[in-house]
């Protein structure tokens, strides 16, 4: 199924705006994507007139030009119709966003839009969602442009269940300075569905890392994910809600009663190397962390820090999300030592979490993340970074970045986010180093990794 | 692939909603997984034979349609050594609702290990492996996975029980065979995806696991509901 139509359409219509209703769905949709995407929109509804001193066309088949997507926004039982119109005129594919099926229970009227489509191999995204946003190519979210936060262009390709939470999701994605390749609410998943999702995401190049916020599935639906995730070579996150036990009808044995339907979900990911975040704040964390590292790791910290008190509270973290703070080996602690400034010698404590003190500059800090990378208890290193320490320059982000490249291991940086730190964080996050704005969102970040780690 | 006797076994099963335990065993036996020996019957004398020719103690079970929790309805006896106690006992099982013979097993020892089954409706059938007994639901130590399993998703599982290292020996206690623990696992998880169409869920509880073997003790397989 190519879904190049649905993501990265020449030309749309819209079909259901109004010619009295400014704030209709449908109009929405077509302003934004009019004014502001580089996409040809048409604006169709039955009765025509003019829009903004635009045509409005009587049907998608009176357009005279290819039409590659539909956003369909009329009521649910003009749908089936507005559909076969759409392949007659050959439209390639259509956003859904009108409700009224079977969420609402008309189950009938759904599926007499999905065999239509199907027959026609004519792909469609909803109903009963907010559809696409795809940054620099369309928008079919019906939220006007100025009330919504649109994150950046970026590498992550995200799935959800519910189109309130995608945009909540997005909110929280630009405010850590995270980009989407797409955002999707595939709604009533009628047609398109979170395993067409992988399909489409593995090969786009934009893509990096796949999330998923995911209620739950249809009957074995979750099985075939699974298959599909299990053979994707990219980073799948998913973040579950309605983990609450729903009450088992009456057990009758030990195994259904403790094998409640999200331990099950939960248990089944982590089986196959699907990287389970636990809250939304995780999700975020985790997106970034496996964008930059898709191959995961075991999950053994190495911690440098300039304040004692950082390093136990990253290890204390460690503790509580179930990662290991191995003790490094004597030849890399010697190593360090011969190499860190005179200043420091005596008070640096080279114990895994690290301490180079307030008093360290640059070069120590790079030396102990070189050389903590060479031993061979640790997989992956969470530099503390203090900017407001005298020894720190504004180039440790990018000469650390440096290192870690070379070395090979993932690093993970922990930087104050505030504007007077941004080069330092840019530094980082130019060479794809994962910064975190908090020690607590450094570790989060460390166990994505081991969360995704090949199984 | 299921034989014919294990297609006859389910069907005859449907009406009562559940797999009765000799024949639980017999679905399980075709598939290689270890029972104990036994006899099934409602004759004193075949029992008494029965027991002469055990090694060791052997246990009593009514075997009844209308009794799925056999320990709440007193339904089991171990540790019959003497005839007497065998003869007394097989006399009050017999009297229990439903019950027209007695299953009489050679005892076996060892750690309690839950192995069971359920047919998830999102993911279709998952294993389960945990610590066995009657408190399963009480510790809730269990790992679930999607089945088919590999000895690797095994091997995860245990690390993943907190009673792992119990499994693995303990404090100069011996463990228990790994390699047919996973075979055991392995082999049952092959067989709950031929039996998907059909069942609901699959306790195996406990499985008997020395530093030996692995052998069911007890088996009882719930059927969907008829449609």
């Amino acid at each position: 199924m190519d879904l190049t139509c649905l993501f990265r359409p020449s030309s749309m219509a819209v079909i259901g705006v109004s010619t009295t209703h400014d704030h209709h769905p449908a109009n929405v949709i077509y302003n934004k994507n009019h004014l502001r995407y580089p996409v040809q929109t048409f604006a169709v509804n039955p009765k025509g007139g003019r829009l903004n001193r635009e045509p409005v066309y009587g049907s998608v088949g009176q357009i005279d030009t290819p039409v590659d997507l539909a956003v369909i926004a009329v009521r649910s039982r003009f749908v089936p119709d507005v559909v076969a119109q759409c392949i007659e005129k050959g439209v390639k594919g259509a956003v859904i966003i009108s409700g009224g099926f079977a969420e609402t229970g008309d189950k009938d009227l759904q599926k007499e839009v999905t065999d239509l489509a199907a027959q026609a191999d004519f792909p469609f995204v909803g109903p009963n969602c907010l559809g696409i946003y795809s940054p620099d190519a369309v928008d079919t979210f019906f939220l006007p442009g100025e009330r919504i936060i649109h994150p950046k262009k970026g590498n992550i390709g995200f799935v959800s269940q519910s189109g309130g939470v995608l945009v909540d999701q997005m909110v929280k994605f630009a405010g850590q300075g995270i980009g989407v390749s797409a955002a999707v609410s595939i709604g009533n998943k009628a047609c398109i569905r979170e395993t067409h999702m992988i399909d489409w995401f593995e090969q786009d190049l934009g893509t990096r890392v796949i999330a998923f916020y995911i209620e739950g599935f249809e009957c074995r639906e979750g099985r075939e994910f699974i298959k599909r995730a299990h053979t994707c070579t990219k980073p799948i996150v998913v973040l579950k809600a309605g983990k609450t036990a729903r009450g088992i009808a009456a057990a009758s044995s030990h195994t259904a009663s403790v094998a409640g339907d999200y331990r099950v979900f939960s248990e089944i990911m982590a089986q196959h190397c699907v990287a389970e975040a636990d809250t939304e704040y995780e999700l975020t964390s985790f997106c970034e962390a496996l964008s930059c590292y898709p191959k995961g790791s075991s999950g053994h910290i190495g911690i440098v820090s300039l304040s004692g008190g950082h390093g136990v509270v990253a290890a204390d973290a460690c503790g509580h999300h179930g990662l290991d703070i191995p003790e490094i080996a004597e030849q890399t602690a010697d190593a360090i030592h011969s190499r860190l400034s005179p200043e420091i010698q005596a008070i640096a404590s080279l114990k895994n979490p690290l301490d180079l003190t307030g008093s360290c500059v640059d070069d120590d800090i790079l030396t102990a993340v070189r050389h903590l990378s060479r031993d061979p208890h640790i997989d992956c290193i969470l530099a503390l970074l203090l900017p407001y320490s005298p020894g720190i320059s504004a180039d440790i982000g990018a000469k650390l970045s440096q290192v870690a490249r070379n070395e090979g291991k993932p690093l993970i940086a922990y930087v104050p986010k505030e504007d007077k730190y941004k080069i330092i964080i840019e530094g980082f996050e130019l060479n794809r180093i994962p910064v975190a704005s908090s020690v607590e969102g450094a570790v989060l970040m460390a166990k994505a990794l081991k969360r995704c780690h090949p199984c | 692939m299921l034989t014919p006797r294990i297609t006859q076994i389910l069907a005859s099963a449907r009406s009562a909603g559940w797999v009765l335990e000799p024949l639980a065993k017999e679905i399980l036996a075709d598939r290689k997984l270890a029972v104990p020996n036994s006899v099934l019957t409602d004759s004193k004398e075949t029992a008494t034979k029965f027991l002469a020719e055990c090694a060791g103690p052997v246990v009593l079970k009514a075997v009844s349609p209308l009794i799925v929790h056999k320990t709440e309805h007193r339904a089991v006896v171990t540790h019959v050594q003497d005839p007497d106690t065998l003869a007394s006992q097989m006399a009050r099982l017999l009297s229990l609702k439903g019950c027209d013979q007695v299953l009489v097993e050679e005892m076996v020892s060892g750690i309690e290990v839950l192995v069971g089954a359920k047919n998830d409706l999102q993911f279709g059938p998952v294993v389960v492996l945990g610590l066995g007994g009657t408190s399963v639901e009480i510790y809730n130590d269990t790992a679930i996975r999607l089945a088919p399993v590999t000895p690797s998703d095994v091997t995860s599982m245990v690390k993943a029980l907190k009673a792992g290292p119990i499994l693995e020996g303990f404090r100069g206690k011996p463990g228990v065979n790994m390699a047919a623990l996973t075979r055991m696992l392995v082999d049952f998880s092959h067989l709950v995806m031929d039996l998907e169409p059909f069942f609901e869920s699959i306790d195996l509880n406990p499985v008997m696991c020395d530093s030996d073997r692995c052998v069911v003790a007890d088996a009882r397989i719930i059927l969907l509901p008829e449609r």
